[in-house]
């Protein structure tokens, strides 16, 4: 527990400028990551958690003003220079991200995807980085890799592409792999066969991993710690067996609770009723109020209840306490 | 792709053939009877028919149609009316010009266009992007024959920097070739340069919103690696056709530029045939033009299968 986080973001808000305003994607998040953990972002459909690890690491778009602190490897990345930074990225944080069908190149050769991140930050020369392409893609299971390498993104089906952008991401052995939703684009039997290789790939590697999802139930197994997002917030993290066990944010609730049956596929929350707050008009109290089907403390509406803690290394923003079960 | 390449050509000698047939049944309900112009004030009945005859126009339709096709396969597209020189060799002879400053004029149409869009998309709402946008709807708006009047005023007028009209063949003279065709291809150019820009621009600006350069950009490449090998790369793609289809309208002539700079190309001959109502002339002509169109396609689609692997032609 005492070595030093691989990634550590503290007060990170991410403000987009839009057509109509300021939208504040993500608003004062801190999470952290060890080496060889996992820790899972979860929330619905925009919530922040793409934003979140897209600005920490210098990808979030053109019009967004990033604020915080970021440290990789003990490096403060929102000092450093864009440049500075695009030598961390591929190097130190390998990315999967959620669409495997648009995220590789149509006209470059999956080796040639894989190995150009080697080409640029190890050095390698392009015959050396076919090479390693080959090995990783035997790493990531797929069979006769020296075949598939000269293969293009069409050329392979939905799970295999995604096996690819894994092995995209894994080629400098990288300290921390960010995978954003990586399975929601994939069928269940996939997804499973993806969530498996990950966790393997991390037993053998060492990697530190941040999992972005808005299924719980890919959490459950995976993850050692979650934290919770809504409307640009952390609105609960802790250690995955204590929020699971003792979930105190309503919202927290109502997500294990539109929680899909393992194995029946599709996992949607359409059971919370209503939609998040728009990042352009944040309400001033908890996000979730307009939701809440709790509503259990009046302060709720219009004062923003503050992170504090339910159990060790387990907090929740809200007012509310719910009952305890034990007592 | 041989088998492709022969398969094509065959196709395109299909369409060339329906060409013929539709050209010439247009002509057959143009008013006015073609022998009758070319001889003009020298009419006398016997040479009419002597004429007429000459030219096969004595015979049923079908048969007219028929030896012209056949004859046409054997590469005689008959004689002018007016000249009385075989159409093949007056139509031949005009390509040269019409094909150098087609050409001209698309290089110098794409070596503006191609930074200008290309920048112009990567820095969008910059200045330059700013200074792009105006300059292609400058080019798209103004006309081209009054811009052709404008550089003749000033580099051959005012300045007297180069020659305001004439050819000379790039065989014969280069050096003479190049400052004649200067004027008339900028002026084509600007106009093709405008719409490639825009073109490319929003090409440029959709690949760069695809998802596989969010991804080139989290490996950690240059962005000039990300730039040259993720976004050309796929944003070309397109442009390849949009320059192919502004060569190939090229190609058929630009009979106003070619009339007002004293060109002698393909659209200077078309236009000279309809006054003259030159009939086999101008079935020459456009059966040229559509030749080269087909070409073009044919090499835009071989060049379309190099380029996007998900494209294989066969
Ligand atoms: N390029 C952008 N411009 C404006 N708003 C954006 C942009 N990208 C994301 N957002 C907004 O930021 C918020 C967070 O988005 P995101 O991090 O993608 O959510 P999540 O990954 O949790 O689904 C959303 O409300 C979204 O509308
Ligand atoms: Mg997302």
């Amino acid at each position: 527990m005492s070595d030093p986080p691989v990634l550590s973001v503290e007060d990170l808000t991410v403000t987009i400028g839009t057509r109509r305003g300021p939208a504040r994607a993500v608003a004062g998040v801190d999470w952290s990551v060890r080496a060889g953990e996992t820790l899972a972002l979860v929330g619905e459909s925009g919530s922040g958690k793409s934003m979140s690890v897209l600005a920490a690491t210098g990808l979030a778009p053109r019009a967004a003003r990033v604020a915080g602190r970021v440290h990789l490897l003990g490096t403060e990345l929102t000092a450093l220079s864009p440049d500075r930074r695009r030598r961390m990225r591929g190097r130190h944080v390998g990315f999967v991200f959620q669409d495997p069908m648009t995220s590789l190149n149509p006209v470059l050769t999956v080796g040639r995807q894989i190995g150009e991140a080697a080409e640029e930050h190890l050095g390698l020369t392009r015959r050396a980085a076919r090479d390693r392409a080959v090995e990783l893609l035997d790493l990531v299971g797929i069979p006769s890799a020296a075949g598939r390498v000269d293969a293009y993104p069409h050329q392979l089906s939905g799970g295999m592409r995604q096996r690819v952008v894994i092995a995209m991401a894994l080629v400098c052995e990288p300290d921390l792999l960010i995978a954003d939703e990586p399975t929601t684009a994939l069928d269940v039997t996939t997804q499973a066969q993806i969530v498996e290789l990950v966790a393997d790939l991390q037993r053998r590697l060492g990697t530190a991993v941040v999992w972005i999802t808005h299924d719980l139930g890919v959490v459950a197994g995976t993850a050692d710690a979650v934290a919770v997002m809504y409307g640009g917030r952390i609105v609960e993290q802790g250690p995955v067996d204590a929020v699971f066990a003792r979930p105190a944010h309503p919202y927290t609730v109502a997500l294990l609770a539109a929680r899909p049956e393992p194995g029946a596929g599709g996992g949607d929350l359409a059971t919370i009723p209503g939609s998040p707050p728009s990042p352009l008009d944040l309400p001033a109290g908890c996000a979730f109020w307009p939701r809440c089907p709790v509503r259990g403390d009046a302060r709720c509406a219009h004062e923003l209840p503050p992170l504090v803690p339910v159990s060790v290394d387990h907090h929740a923003r809200t007012f509310y306490r719910p009952p305890r079960e034990d007592a | 792709m041989g088998r492709f390449v022969i398969r094509r050509l065959l196709q395109s000698g299909v369409v060339l053939l329906g060409v013929t047939l539709v050209v010439f049944l247009l002509l057959q309900l143009v008013p006015g009877d073609p022998v009758r112009v070319a001889l003009g004030t020298r009419f006398d009945p016997q040479t009419y028919e002597a004429l007429r005859a000459r030219a096969g126009l004595d015979r049923p339709l079908v048969v007219q149609y028929l030896s012209y096709v056949g004859n046409a396969l054997t590469g005689d597209l008959g004689v002018s009316f007016r000249s009385g020189r075989p159409v093949t060799s007056i139509v031949l002879e005009r390509l040269p010009a019409t094909l150098s400053l087609a050409v001209t004029a698309v290089v110098f149409a794409t070596l503006v266009a191609f930074p200008l869009g290309v920048l112009s998309a990567l820095r969008s709402g910059s200045p330059l992007d700013h200074a792009a946008r105006v300059f292609s709807q400058f080019g798209v708006s103004v006309p081209d024959f009054w811009m052709g009047i404008m550089f003749i005023l000033l580099f051959a007028g005012v300045l007297g920097w180069l020659p305001p009209s004439g050819y000379v063949a790039l065989t014969d003279d280069p050096l003479g070739w190049a400052s004649h065709v200067v004027l008339p291809a900028v002026t084509v150019g600007l106009v093709t340069a405008s719409i490639l820009t825009r073109f490319i621009r929003s090409a440029v600006l959709e690949v760069l919103s695809e998802d596989y350069v969010r991804t080139a950009e989290a490996k950690g490449l240059r962005t000039r690696v990300v730039v040259l090998r993720h976004v050309l790369r796929n944003a070309l793609i397109p442009v390849v056709t949009v320059v192919a289809v502004q060569l190939a309208s090229l190609l058929g002539g630009v009979i106003v530029i070619e009339v007002l700079f004293a060109w002698p190309g393909v659209g200077r001959l078309t236009y000279d045939a309809v006054q003259a109502r030159d009939y086999p002339v101008l079935q020459g002509a456009v059966l040229l033009v559509a030749a080269l169109f087909l070409l073009i396609n044919l090499l835009v689609d071989v060049l379309y299968a190099r380029l996007d692997p998900r494209i294989t032609v066969r």
